[in-house]
């Protein structure tokens, strides 16, 4: 971890243009019938940001992916503390909870259609239910790590269990729970574009699964790699505060 | 996620006999309570029947479907495909990790690249691929691989790092070169870790080439899960849903399984 901090701003910048150099041969190697250059893709992302659809597209997509991400976090946070404070629950629940993470989630898609209907609560519950599991997890390795020693400090103190959660383990667990936010965040996000892929008629997901079956390079390529702009400055900020956390 | 898996190993071990046998108790409660609770929403008519049949109905449906072999042709392609790209995945992954391992300048520059790569949608690259391949079993392998690989690639890399260096000298002391040091030393080392890692590349494979399949195919498991579902066939889609998750679930825990048995023959706790 330590030698990690050596010069990562250079690292980050021979990442970017080594991934768009690659980007550009891949361009000069496949051609036009399949890819756009990264300079098309671009001036075609910005002649779309000029349109307003593309913006209602986008704030549901972002407004979809707060309330699963918010849903995620809050149940992730609930059944990982549940499970965490109770031994026998705890260790019977999490290699069923693994068990339920390993699945194709993408599977479940028709399922969710058919019980949510085609709209918002669809993607919703996508985006949540690729979140919730790994925020559970990590919160609940992080309640059953934190040193038993703060724990016996609470009991002496005779703190009631409300307090013990507030003034101890979560304050104790913040960096661990910091971490599963940061996964649950990225999976929380792709989950909610795959939901709006498959299950809604709006939304940067559906403006993807529009381009796919028109077969419109230029939108596929820009909404693409508008989403990983997005999904990799975020989580670049996130890994930021979560190794502050861990090493501050 | 894969130290949350070894910690679960290790409380498994720690506990006692009586202990593992009241948590399965526990385990099969919690699953036969579920299953129940479904099928009286189901019968209450509380969950309709066009959005879910009972149960006992995808079972029957399940066991019909098995027994008449109607679906054998896609379930054997949708399988065949995860499989390979979970084969080449793996190979490959496993291949860069080792390598990737000695370098650690190229793996600081990558790892940004590892930790956001799960938040690209990559089957925005499906079309892309079809035009390049064709529309056949090449493009969804090959989601299915872009999907696992990077797993396997930072799983491997994980095991490595705690390899002891006293295992590393001990190969340099017996003069072994890079690729044997790997093959006999480092690698076995870390089987553990490559098992996870084998548990995520099969995961990551069974969503790409379903999840490609849903979008444009024709034939498959996800293809005929999606026919069904826009001729709200619930007799033929929730079966076929059932099936894939049973197999990945039963992949996922014979795997787990052999990750126990390593790490308890190892006398790890």
């Amino acid at each position: 971890m330590e030698k990690e901090e050596r010069a990562p701003l250079r690292n980050t910048v021979i990442l970017i243009v080594g991934l768009f150099l690659f980007w550009q041969l891949a361009y000069l190697v496949v051609g036009d019938v399949a890819l756009r250059s990264p300079w098309q893709t671009m001036r075609f992302l910005g002649a779309l940001m000029q349109t307003d659809v593309f913006w209602l597209h986008l704030a549901d997509t972002l407004k979809a992916f707060a309330v699963a991400l918010a849903i995620a976090v809050a149940l992730g946070l609930l059944i990982g503390f549940a499970l965490g404070l109770h031994r026998l629950s705890g260790d019977a629940m999490e290699p069923m909870l693994v068990a339920l993470y390993s699945i194709p989630k993408i599977t479940l898609y028709p399922i969710i259609l058919l019980a949510f209907g085609v709209g918002i609560s669809a993607k919703i519950a996508f985006g949540a239910i690729h979140g919730i599991i790994p925020v559970a997890l990590i919160t609940l390795s992080a309640i059953r790590t934190i040193k038993p020693i703060l724990i016996k400090t609470g009991r002496v103190l005779k703190l009631s269990p409300t307090v013990m959660v507030r003034a101890i383990l979560f304050p104790a667990a913040v960096p661990e729970i910091f971490t599963g936010i940061r996964v649950g965040f990225s999976l929380t996000l792709i989950g909610t574009v795959l939901g709006e892929m498959f299950a809604a008629q709006r939304g940067l997901g559906y403006l993807l699964m529009n381009a796919i079956s028109l077969y419109n390079i230029d939108l596929i390529m820009s909404v693409t790699f508008l989403l990983v702009v997005l999904a990799a400055s975020v989580n670049a900020l996130l890994l930021a505060v979560d190794r502050r956390l861990h090493h501050g | 996620m894969e130290d949350i898996a070894r910690r679960i190993l290790k409380d498994d071990g720690a506990n006692g006999q009586q202990h593992m046998s009241r948590l399965r108790l526990y385990q099969l409660a919690i699953i036969a309570g579920f299953i129940l609770l479904l099928e009286a929403l189901c019968l209450a008519a509380v969950i309709d029947k066009i959005t879910m049949p009972p149960p006992h109905i995808i079972a029957r449906d399940l066991v019909r479907m098995v027994a008449d072999g109607r679906y054998f042709g896609d379930i054997g392609k949708s399988l065949a495909n995860v499989l390979l790209a979970f084969a080449t995945a793996y190979v490959l992954g496993v291949a860069t990790g080792t390598i990737l391992h000695g370098y650690r300048t190229a793996r600081d520059i990558l790892d940004p690249l590892f930790a956001t790569y799960y938040a690209i949608p990559v089957f925005a690259f499906y079309p892309l691929f079809i035009v390049i391949f064709g529309l056949g079993d090449g493009p969804q392998v090959l989601i299915g691989i872009l999907l696992a690989v990077v797993a396997v690639i930072v799983t491997t890399l994980n095991g490595l790092d705690r390899v002891p260096p006293v295992l590393k000298k001990t190969a340099r002391i017996n003069g072994l070169n890079p690729l044997q040091t790997a093959l006999r030393v480092t690698l076995p080392f870390c089987a553990p870790y490559l098992l996870t890692a084998a548990k995520l590349a099969l995961a990551y494979a069974f969503i790409g080439v379903i999840g490609s399949e849903f979008i444009m195919a024709r034939a498959g498991m996800g293809y005929e899960i999606s026919y069904a579902y826009t001729n709200f066939d619930n007799a033929t889609m929730y079966p076929l849903i059932l099936m894939i998750l049973l197999l990945s679930i039963a992949a996922n825990s014979l795997l787990s399984y052999w990750e126990r048995v390593l790490l308890a023959r190892r006398g790890q706790k």
